[in-house]
């Protein structure tokens, strides 16, 4: 390469941080503990807005446990305390002062399993901006509905079925509609815990090119075991072992050349 | 370095090794025989080198699927990935010096033994030799794993590229002072760049096992002085 092109590319890396730098959650001195048991030791984080984090590493190692941490869920699980400090735009989401609906329609989240309600397509949707009141009228409610699903990738599939239950969908289906169902409260960050492990790999392709289009809009962090999965959608890796993270970076030096020998052994299938 | 959980997946990883140790060893043996073949105007041995080349591509090939298969089967990664990457480029490379030992061959016949200085062939020889020393080495220092011993063996390239420029304007003499010389000295002189030419080869596959090996680039090298280009466009 000459040096201008060099040059070149180096500006156009630099534009592109530039452009993604901002952090937009920060985990700071995290730790997670189910009753006695400490699950998550002293994790520092940083989440970049508009992109996608992946989170790595062997079954058991705290990775679902960390991402309920960023939009409060473990506070669902009565053993479970946490401490440290995670903001999201500069602002501590464990404040008391903080509404923990109010942050869960801002961070929110798609499971492993596709869990649509047992109601019908349209009222997946609805449910959520019906109860933070962010439609006014009939015709607001039905635009949200229409963009979540077409930003979701499923509106052509379904838009002449509405009424029909949402879990008559195919997996791959459902788990749109999970993400649909997401997306249509507006939120800025969306937590995904293998959300493609249900799905064939067509419905998997969809899901993972639609994550790349929400990019745009949304900052993402996503749990995943496939490390062509973390490789394919992700900018940045982390990657945790027996509850610390053991190395964080871009996605592409992870996958070629990681700095830490547990994720060399990790990402390479050599791990006992 | 730990093994894999799946073990036939380290065997696939070692039988792309293998291949590329046996294409390094053809490659030595080839470059050897056909200098040899050159200066002694040996034309059954120029045959054999000619007939090796063959073997040569079939063993890029089988590479070639056997990394491509890998891929496919394992989706590789990190060390891995740069292993099977760096698999198919460095038989690349071997194979390319297959053929330029081939080109060398098939000149023999061309050249009366008779005709050829004994200084001269001496010149040829030693750097037959340097390259030789570099092609077998390059291979070993791969599957021994020892990056720091390829960044030496790349900057001793230079040396040949000197040597050549020496050559060059030593048979340049030769052709001036008798120009019954000029045909045996074109083919020899032919012979010498191809044998430059299977250096930069060796210096490619050097800065392709360091990728493998490290998982960062050599450092960029200086620009080479080849004092040759500005008389003749090679
Ligand atoms: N509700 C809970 N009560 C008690 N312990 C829990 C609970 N949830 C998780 N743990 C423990 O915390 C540790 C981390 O679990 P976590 O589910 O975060 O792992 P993970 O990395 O998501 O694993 P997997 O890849 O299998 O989903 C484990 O040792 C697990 O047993
Ligand atoms: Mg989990």
């Amino acid at each position: 390469m000459n040096m201008l092109a060099e040059a070149a590319v180096e500006d156009a890396i630099n534009r592109d941080s530039a452009r993604t730098e901002t952090v937009k959650m920060q985990a700071s001195g995290v730790n997670v503990f189910y009753g006695e048991k400490q699950a998550l030791f002293d994790v520092d984080l940083a989440v970049r807005k508009n992109q996608v984090t992946a989170l790595i590493g062997p079954s058991g190692c705290g990775k679902s446990t960390f991402l309920r941490c960023l939009n409060r869920m473990n506070d669902t699980i009565d053993i479970c305390r946490v401490t440290g400090s995670i903001t999201l735009d500069g602002e501590d989401i464990y404040d008391p002062k903080i509404d923990v609906v109010e942050l869960r329609a801002r961070v929110g989240m798609v499971f492993q399993k596709p869990n649509p309600f047992p109601k019908s397509i349209y009222e997946n949707v609805a449910y959520g901006p019906r109860i933070h009141g962010l439609a006014s009228s009939r015709s607001e409610l039905d635009a949200i509905i229409e963009t979540s699903l077409q930003k979701a990738g499923l509106w052509n599939e379904v838009k002449d079925r509405l009424n029909e239950p949402g879990t008559g969908l195919s997996g791959g289906q459902q788990q749109r509609l999970c993400i649909a169902r997401a997306i249509a409260v507006s939120p800025e960050v969306i937590l995904m815990d293998e959300p493609c492990s249900a799905l064939d790999p067509i419905a998997t392709a969809r899901v993972e090119e639609l994550i790349d289009e929400l990019r745009e809009n949304y900052t993402i962090v996503i749990v995943t075991h496939s490390m062509q999965q973390a490789a394919r959608v992700s900018q940045r890796t982390a990657m945790f072992h027996l509850g610390r993270l053991v190395e964080e970076g871009p996605t592409g030096k992870m996958f070629t050349n990681p700095e830490d020998k547990r994720t060399q052994d990790y990402v390479t299938g050599r791990f006992g | 370095m730990a093994q894999h959980i799946v073990t036939s997946f380290d065997e696939d990883l070692e039988h792309l090794d293998r291949l590329i140790r046996d294409m390094g060893d053809l490659a030595a043996a080839m470059t050897k025989a056909a200098t040899r073949a050159l200066l002694h105007a040996d034309n059954a041995l120029a045959q054999r080198v000619v007939s090796n080349d063959v073997v040569m591509d079939a063993r890029q090939t089988e590479l070639d699927k056997s990394a491509v298969t890998l891929i496919a089967k394992r989706q590789p990664m990190a060390q891995d990935l740069r292993a099977v990457v760096g698999a198919i480029r460095m038989a690349a490379d071997l194979e390319r010096i297959g053929d330029l030992a081939k080109n060398i061959a098939k000149r023999v016949g061309a050249v009366g033994k008779s005709a050829t200085p004994h200084s001269l062939t001496h010149s040829i020889d030693t750097m037959a030799g340097m390259v030789l020393d570099q092609v077998q080495a390059v291979v070993r220092h791969y599957v021994e794993r020892q990056p720091n011993a390829l960044v030496e063996l790349r900057d001793r390239d230079e040396k040949i590229d000197v040597h050549y420029t020496a050559v060059f304007r030593e048979l340049l003499t030769y052709m001036m002072e008798d120009p019954r010389n000029i045909t045996a000295c074109t083919h020899l002189l032919f012979c010498a760049k191809n044998l430059e030419r299977i250096g930069d080869h060796v210096t490619n596959i050097a800065e392709n096992a360091y990728y493998v090996l490290t998982g960062s680039q050599l450092p960029v090298q200086r620009p080479k002085l080849d004092e040759t280009q500005m008389t003749v466009d090679s």
